[in-house]
């Protein structure tokens, strides 16, 4: 077996110079990159930066305008039916049908599959399961909350056992611990060695995922599992500051020019340390600062980094 | 073909569950077809007559009885003076007037041309064709009558050769009753309303919701995502039709003189022109109103003008009359009056439907195409 073979069995998904216009505008810049077979693989961007044409134009609903991509072995501009067969899609919009029952869902998307008796029966049976939804078929499904739908809509989107999901945005609107739970079902998805391939703006859920690619504005601006790019682009110290008057302190730390950066993160400061700058020195400074325009100082710690950091670091960069 | 069975039974269950394309579909129709029934008729039963009798002998009140025996005219108002009459027509209290000039008794037993004049209210041209047509019935069967005594009385027998009488008979709809004309028609209008309105309404639905996305990321293909939803709506527009077919026979009595499987065949043919538009309003309509607003107004008022249905294609412009070549409706109604009324089959249809399904498939083929083209 040859490297070029050897390759094409690791990788799930690999994406060549791939490009989408629509008139004037580039959504899609000459992109390029590779999944592998069974990772949890995290497109991360902004609203409008290009995730969801990227990943309509690997699922075959979108034409690229140039390049090609093989999803599971197959090209999307030739073989396209082949990658249709051989994938699941779950996008930001529920997509089953509110008016049907859940078990009506399940055999439907079951059928389209070309699932029928006994196989289909049996992963009906592991939809149910999944989503938590045993006994409940003759429910309609537009009466679930959000969060159940997302699960039924998962397990709908892989009744056929594709070797690869893609997940448009799954947990838009769902809860803190009913996202915990879908990402549960990824994680198990991924065991069973499906390539899950998601995107989401949520970035603590990037966390969650082997392997991370940024995108911003149609092009690739970083990629690696969150460790490498936490240790790649945050080189230096941060701190976290708790305490009053948050906007104050933020004024004064900022006008101080003795930080890298400073950001506000919900009620807690966190400043980027310059690249010699020790974390007592600095620690020492801030407690200076803040005391003598009487804010009351509750507490600082060095922190790991999160992707937050790692991604305005990035942006900032670009500026 | 499994698969076909799944999007049958989908859309079936989605249609069940949704208690106002039931009603559309099943309640609507019956309503339509009563209403219309009723509402669209054309006939002419009761005209209100005055008379001004100048001569007031036997031989005008014979004349004016035969008027008032006919069953048509009610002489309302008998009145002295020529004023009065034309006061009633201004005011539309009457339809028509008779005047019966002095002397009348006397020309008419003196062997004279005698006239009498009748006075219709054009206002309104169809009753006043109508009330003229029932009089110059009446006249010439008294005309006849006349010289049928006059022989009689002379012993001779020769009068009558050289008068002209025209033998009217109204074959098919022997009653003219405007009923039976409109109510074919109807069918046409229904299958209309659910084959263009409800699909394109159901596709657009499904863009909407996201399902359509969710269906294209399958291997579903394109084909078989159109003959999934155009099934359905074919079971559904036969049940309408059946529906309103039964009622047109229990509740009008009007019975399909024709084949009732070849009415079923062309109402098919038809249904391919009409499936094809929906799928074409689907293509251009981005919301479930802007769906039923262009098939509204784009599909189905052009059609129920331009078709026959109201308005009869003999009285348009000839460049309107071209026109009319193009749609579908036009076909259909031509067909549907022929095989209901007249019995007629495909010996005498296979014109209109061989053009029907020309029309149909140019139609679904252009939308067809749309249609793949949109979902890329």
């Amino acid at each position: 077996m040859n490297l070029a073979e050897k390759n094409k069995i690791e990788n799930s998904i690999e994406v060549k110079n791939l490009t989408k216009k629509f008139g004037d505008f580039t959504s899609v810049d000459n992109v390029s990159f590779d999944v592998r077979k069974g990772e949890i693989f995290g497109f991360l961007g902004a609203n409008g930066a290009g995730k969801s044409t990227t990943i309509k134009m690997l699922c075959g609903i979108l034409e690229p305008t140039s390049g090609d991509a093989t999803v599971g072995g197959y090209s999307i501009m030739a073989q396209s039916e082949s990658v249709k067969r051989n994938i699941g899609y779950m996008s930001q919009k529920f997509s089953l049908y509110n008016d049907l029952t859940i078990g009506e869902n399940i055999n439907f998307f079951g059928g389209v599959y070309g699932l029928e008796g006994e196989d289909l029966l049996k992963r009906k049976k592991w939809v149910l399961k999944i989503a938590n939804l045993e006994g409940k078929e003759k429910l309609l499904t537009g009466s679930l909350p959000t969060g159940i739908k997302q699960r039924l809509a998962l397990g709908t989107a892989v009744i056929h056992s594709p070797t690869i999901v893609f997940l448009d945005e799954p947990t838009g609107g769902v809860d803190p611990i009913e996202r915990r739970n879908f990402w549960n079902l990824i994680n198990d998805l991924s065991a069973e060695g499906t390539t899950v391939f998601v995107t989401t703006h949520y970035l603590d859920e990037a966390e969650f995922c082997n392997r991370i690619l940024l995108i911003d504005a149609g092009k690739i601006i970083a990629g690696g599992s969150p460790k490498e790019l936490k240790e790649k682009y945050i080189t230096t110290i941060i701190l976290e500051i708790e305490c009053d008057k948050t906007i104050d302190a933020l004024t004064l730390l900022e006008d101080s020019n003795y930080f890298d950066s400073t950001t506000i993160f919900g009620n807690y400061i966190h400043v980027k340390l310059k690249e010699n700058t020790r974390e007592d020195e600095a620690k020492a400074i801030i407690h200076k600062l803040l005391s003598e325009s009487n804010i009351k100082e509750k507490r600082t710690d060095k922190i790991s980094p999160t992707l937050e950091d790692v991604f305005i670091t990035l942006l900032e960069k670009k500026d | 073909m499994q698969l076909l069975i799944q999007f049958i039974k989908k859309e079936l269950i989605q249609f069940r569950r949704d208690p106002k394309m039931f009603a559309v579909v099943l309640v609507l129709p019956v309503l339509q077809l009563i209403l219309l029934g009723y509402a669209a008729n054309f006939d002419l039963n009761t005209v209100h007559t005055a008379v001004l009798d100048r001569d007031k002998s036997e031989a005008s009140r014979d004349f004016i009885q035969l008027f008032e025996k006919s069953g048509y005219f009610n002489i309302d108002y008998n009145v002295s003076s020529y004023e009065e009459l034309t006061d009633l027509l201004d005011k539309g209290k009457v339809l028509t007037a008779i005047v019966i000039p002095t002397e009348y008794e006397k020309k008419i037993n003196s062997n004279q041309t005698a006239s009498v004049q009748l006075i219709f209210d054009g206002s309104d041209g169809n009753k006043a064709a109508i009330a003229a047509g029932y009089s110059a019935g009446i006249v010439s069967g008294y005309a006849q009558n006349l010289l049928l005594e006059r022989a009689e009385r002379t012993g001779r027998k020769t009068t009558i050769i050289g008068t002209i009488n025209p033998e009217v008979r109204i074959w098919y709809n022997p009653n003219l009753t405007t009923r039976n004309y409109m109510l074919p028609g109807i069918v046409g209008l229904i299958i209309l309303i659910v084959t263009t309105s409800l699909t394109s309404l159901a596709i657009v639905k499904e863009r909407e919701v996201g399902t359509l996305e969710q269906l294209i990321v399958t291997p579903v293909k394109p084909y078989q995502m159109i003959l999934g939803k155009f099934i359905p709506f074919i079971i559904i527009g036969f049940v309408s039709c059946t529906i309103v077919l039964s009622v047109m026979r229990f509740w009008f009595g009007i019975e399909v003189k024709g084949s009732i499987a070849f009415l079923f065949l062309c109402t098919f043919v038809y249904m391919l022109s009409t499936l094809g538009l929906g799928l074409f309003v689907s293509t251009i309509s981005k919301t479930q109103q802007q769906a039923m607003m262009t098939s509204s107004f784009g599909v189905l008022l052009p059609m129920l003008f331009f078709s026959g249905f109201i308005f009869p294609i003999e009285n348009m412009p000839k460049i309107v009359q071209y026109i009319t070549y193009a749609i579908p409706l036009k076909y259909y109604i031509t067909m549907i009056r022929g095989i209901v009324l007249k019995g007629n089959g495909i010996a005498d249809l296979w014109q209109d439907l061989i053009i029907l399904f020309g029309i149909g498939v140019a139609i679904l083929a252009l939308s067809s195409l749309r249609f793949n083209k949109k979902l890329e």
